[in-house]
């Protein structure tokens, strides 16, 4: 019998209480929420208002730009009239599908019907929340300003006393940064585990760290390298930053697809690939659908070529002003940083333009005062006209200066680092293109008229060229035909070429000597100048890095005494697998390295000096990058340096000193920890003898409990107790002598 | 320091031992045979025949009268070290990786494999030496089954207090002998990287393990505390404490299986020597074409033995600058 009100007790009121069950999770799955399944609707206003005779009219012409988008119908669109029999300038459609309404909310707002009425397309449950009375507070409310935070001094690490670089390094998971130590172990800042999923890069000037992934670029720094900026690219792939780090690019092979509620990218970023981004504000400054590079022909046509995306996309001028874009074989799109605006409102059409490079300084011609940014392109064949290299100013878009060139198969373009010099290195083929040859050609760009020098033809083909930074010398490498079948590639030859001294001005480049046999593919300048590494990379066979010095003091080759330039081998050193070498940004280090991402075997980095002396071998499992961090350009003047280089032998007397004292101390504290070691294991060890000793009187052991037992039971071997002589019979000759008898 | 080379086995050794006097050397390996030889000058003694399948493990009881070995047939045989003849035959589920005197040479323990539903165990068995070398028991007095993760090795502490496990998942165990159970389990090592060996100092207060995770550790018997960590650069299968003076050894390489499909230098296939103490590494010797399996060190601390993978045993007798190389730290210790 159920109890009645009555007899209810306190406690039962209680019971029942608690046993109400809680539904709010229930409730939350199976409510009908009002706003849902108004997602196919959406609001259009902004209509011509018209009488009720023609509304059918204006509907058919409204479906047809509203079925662009997705599909509806006559029936579906609902145009509400006034008593005055006149439309009210607004309709009600339902598309099929509620992505269709937001296809539509993205791309029809705001889109002109004629030329006097626009668009303005809501989606329904946008009107219900925003539109009502009082939804949206009437007032102004000015946002709260944040309360100011001190930041981290993003240049922190020039203050080093020691005046140490740092690097990054990448390996397994774990990304960290370091302090080079010489052939000390490096110092570690931080290390992180997952720090990034692609990979890692610094800023140019060494500011930022970025680390890339899923959704977007995050940028770090400060001493503590804590968050700085975040650029939420999906899927992103490749960044490139600006040469004064005021921006990025990045790209992603996947089209954006802009998520509603995204603070940052707007419906102008969907579907594009490439997005210019302003660091500082955190914003992008434009984005853009990349172009294609025309995929290799393939033999058969139904297998879709693989498509190459061609990368830095966009070329920054030095000065950051301008940033261009080509595209293939049609034009080139330089704009205006930071509004983005194509300078003179049109691309440079280009017939054939396939590369340009920007000058990687600013540099001032002779007889040009007014401020402008040079870049290179060329152009190949194209029916009778010979091939083209071009110098363009701008932002004037004039041409400056070309050049004409035939039988050519392929060109690249090799700025010097201070703008001096272009030379255009320029793959030639026989008539017959059988065989190929390689003309340099260098523009010597602050003289007068940018007159251009031929240096001889050299036969065989130039697989890699470099100049000397802030110099003017260059090394480049031939490689002859690969004989056919052969397992190993083909012998290279390093060449070194320098200019003629001749007064203040550079003379003619001349070849200072080649070296044959070599199987180097990869040179590598010291960021000073004066040294480099000509190494063989990315090779299963050879892994030679050969140090040059090219202003060796020591007496010259009595035919090379014409010449800017003193060549010398310094030191050859060998590093198994070496797929990269990177200078530190004082010229002081190199570092070569064996990343997992080419090969499995022995990875891990090597640290040289620059005269090829290895301070410390770093075998690392799974390693994948180091990176040292670049340094920004010297505030001293030219004089200041000057200064610097003459007193050089005090500076580095008071250095040696300072390396000295850090030994001693180093090895004291070796010796210190040693000492403290050694006496914990004694104490240990007498630790234990003193337990052991006590157990045994414990269990009433005898003291020799461990010895085995031989004397008491064993009958075999046993019976040798105490010392076993062993006899062992030595003959020495004292004397031999020889008797002839007879 | 030249070696000599014992090329008497035609597989790849499995396990090498000094006997107490340090005058012979017992080597097993997976082609069934067990040989003994001078370790003065590597001539070959005789074989120990029988054995069915490859041979795990090899252990020489303290007096040298008997010699214990574990094989994949699923035995564990004893023979008369003087005769050659096989005095007693145990049989197991399940194939023996480990076998090992207790100090005293009373006890002798056997770590059966984990197979065919049997889960791993470590069986004891009394050994008698008495007139008669064949009248053994023929049941273990005790079985200690490893539940979690399989036993790979084991050996016996000091005054056989207690018996030390390592395991498949990196972890070192302590049992108790007489009840079997278990008193301790530290993982010492990353989780799931096998402990190939484990080896003990000669007064058995500490041990010294050879993991795949690249590094042998020190630990103590008594709290299974990490007292030394030595970090090497490729997988270890064997490691050993030396007598004399303050140096372990450890061996190993690339694993065996990938040998063949990389180049030559990457295989690691080298001893080293590190200091005991200060955990520096001081040496290596190469010599060996395939990693190595098995290490141990004369009890005098006057030689050690290496087997590979390469079917080769090479006994190293030290030179005097083995004997005098010295810490500056040590040399004022000493001078105390």
């Amino acid at each position: 019998m159920a109890p009645s009100f009555e007899q209810l007790s306190e406690q039962d009121l209680h019971e029942e209480e608690e046993e109400e069950i809680d539904f709010s999770d229930l409730k939350a799955q199976f409510e009908v929420k009002a706003d849902e399944g108004l997602d196919t609707f959406v609001v259009i206003d902004g209509l011509p208002v018209v009488p009720e005779d023609s509304k059918q009219k204006l509907i058919k012409f409204l479906l047809r730009k509203l079925n662009t988008v997705g599909n509806t119908s006559e029936d579906a669109v609902f145009m509400p009239v006034s008593d005055k029999g006149m439309s009210e300038g607004f309709a009600f459609v339902e598309y099929e599908t509620p992505e269709q309404a937001v296809a539509a909310v993205k791309q029809l707002h705001g889109v002109p019907l004629d030329k006097k009425h626009t668009l303005a397309v809501n989606k329904l449950m946008d009107i219900e929340r925003y539109g009502r009375e009082g939804r949206v507070d009437e007032e102004y409310q000015a946002p709260p300003v944040e309360p100011f935070k001190e930041k981290e001094h993003l240049r922190s690490w020039m203050g080093d006393s020691s005046a140490r670089d740092q690097f990054a390094l990448y390996r397994n998971d774990k990304v960290g940064v370091f302090w080079n130590n010489k052939s000390n172990q490096p110092e570690n800042v931080v290390d992180r585990a997952h720090w990034t999923q692609l990979f890692v890069q610094w800023s140019p000037k060494g500011t930022f760290l970025a680390s890339v992934h899923p959704q977007g670029v995050q940028l770090w720094g400060g001493a503590s390298f804590s968050k700085q900026k975040q650029f939420p690219h999906p899927f992103v792939q490749l960044i490139e930053f600006s040469p004064l780090e005021g921006y990025l690019t990045t790209w992603s092979a996947r089209p954006i697809q802009v998520e509603e509620g995204q603070p940052i990218l707007t419906n102008e970023e969907d579907g594009k690939n490439i997005i210019v981004w302003d660091i500082e504000s955190g914003k992008p400054l434009r984005s853009f659908v990349s172009h294609d590079l025309a995929a290799p022909p393939t033999g058969e046509e139904d297998v879709a070529p693989k498509k190459k995306v061609q990368w830095p996309a966009f070329k920054w001028s030095a000065d950051e002003k301008y940033v261009a874009r080509m595209l293939q074989g049609q034009s080139l799109s330089i704009y205006e940083v930071p509004n983005m605006n194509l300078v003179g409102r049109t691309s440079v059409k280009i017939e054939g333009v396939s590369d340009f490079e920007w000058s990687p300084a600013t540099v001032t011609r002779e007889g040009v005062k007014q401020y402008e940014q040079l870049l290179c392109f060329w152009t190949p064949e194209i029916g009778s006209n010979p091939a083209r290299v071009a110098m363009m100013s701008v932002p004037s878009k004039e041409i400056v200066r070309t050049r004409n060139l035939f039988n050519v198969s392929d060109v690249k373009l090799h700025w010097q680092s201070q703008g001096a010099y272009v030379c255009v290195k320029v793959d030639r083929h026989s008539k017959s293109k059988k065989s190929m040859a390689t003309n340099l050609e260098i523009f010597r760009v602050k003289e007068k008229g940018v007159p251009v020098e031929v240096v001889d033809s050299l036969k065989d083909t130039v697989i890699n060229f470099a100049w000397e930074p802030n110099g003017s010398r260059f090394v480049l490498i031939t490689t002859g035909e690969a004989p056919a079948g052969a397992a190993v590639g083909p012998k290279t030859g390093v060449s070194f070429f320098a200019t003629e001294k001749k007064g203040s001005t550079a003379g003619n480049f001349k070849l200072v000597r080649t070296i044959e046999k070599k199987t180097s593919n990869g040179i590598y300048w010291s960021p000073k100048g004066r040294f480099v590494i000509v190494a063989t990379v990315h090779s299963q066979s050879s892994f030679d890095l050969d140090f040059y010095d090219m202003d060796f003091e020591g007496e010259k080759v009595e035919a090379e005494k014409d010449l800017a330039a003193n060549l010398q081998l310094m030191k050859t050193v060998e590093h198994y697998g070496v797929t990269d070498v990177q200078w530190d940004s004082t010229g002081r280090y190199v570092v070569t390295s064996a990343s997992v991402w080419t090969h499995s075997m022995e990875n891990g980095w090597n640290l040289h000096t620059f005269s090829g002396n290895t301070l410390s071998e770093n075998p690392t499992e799974k390693f994948k990058q180091f990176l040292w961090r670049p340094r920004p350009p010297t505030f001293l003047s030219k004089e200041e340096q000057k200064q610097v280089r003459k007193n050089l032998r005090e500076y580095s007397k008071e250095f040696d000193e300072e390396d000295k004292y850090a030994v001693d101390i180093a090895n004291t504290a070796v010796v210190e920890t040693r000492k403290r070691v050694l006496s914990e294991w004694v104490a240990w060890i007498r630790r234990e003898k003193e337990i052991q000793a006590e157990e045994k009187d414990v269990f009433g052991l005898p003291e020799d409990a461990d010895s085995p037992k031989h004397a008491r039971d064993a009958p075999i071997g046993g019976s040798d107790e105490g010392e076993a002589v062993v006899e062992e019979i030595v003959e020495e000759i004292i004397e031999e002598t020889e008797e002839v008898i007879g | 320091m030249r070696p000599i080379l014992l090329s008497g086995h035609e597989r790849s050794l499995t396990q090498i031992r000094f006997n107490r006097d340090g005058d012979l050397l017992f080597s097993v390996s997976k082609d069934k045979i067990v040989c003994a030889w001078w370790s003065a000058n590597g001539e070959r003694l005789g074989t120990y025949n029988g054995h069915q399948g490859a041979v795990w493990t090899v252990d020489v009881s303290p007096n040298t009268v008997l010699l214990a070995t574990g094989s994949a047939d699923n035995t564990v045989r004893l023979w008369n070290i003087k005769t050659g003849e096989c005095v007693k035959v145990w049989d197991f589920p399940t194939a023996v990786k480990r076998v090992a005197f207790s100090p005293d040479g009373s006890k002798l323990l056997a770590v059966t494999e984990k197979r065919m539903g049997f889960l791993g165990t470590i069986a004891v068995l009394d050994i008698n030496y008495g007139e008669n070398l064949e009248d053994q028991a023929a049941e273990p007095s005790l079985k200690i089954t490893c539940e979690d993760s399989k036993a790979t090795v084991a050996g016996w502490s000091f005054l056989a207090k207690y018996i030390i496990a390592a395991h498949e998942d990196g972890s070192v165990s302590q049992y108790d002998p007489k009840t079997g159970d278990q008193l301790l389990n530290v993982q010492v090592h990353e989780f799931d990287s096998q402990i190939n060996d484990i080896q003990f100092s000669s007064d058995r207060t500490s041990f010294l393990t050879a993991s795949k995770d690249k590094s042998a550790k020190l630990l103590s018997v008594r709290d299974l505390n990490i007292l030394k960590t030595y970090p090497a650069d490729t997988p270890l299968n064997s490691a050993s404490i030396t007598p004399k003076k303050d140096y372990v050894i450890l061996g190993g390489g690339q694993a065996a299986m990938d040998v063949t499909t990389t180049s030559a230098r990457q295989g690691k296939f080298e001893a080293r020597f590190y200091h005991k103490i200060f955990e520096d590494e001081i040496g290596r010797v190469r010599g060996h074409f395939g990693p190595l399996n098995t290490i141990d060190v004369h009890p005098a601390g006057t030689a050690y033995a290496s087997g590979g993978e390469d079917g080769y045993v090479r006994i190293h007798h030290f030179d005097k600058s083995y004997f005098d190389f010295m810490y500056e730290v040590e040399r004022e210790q000493m001078r105390k």
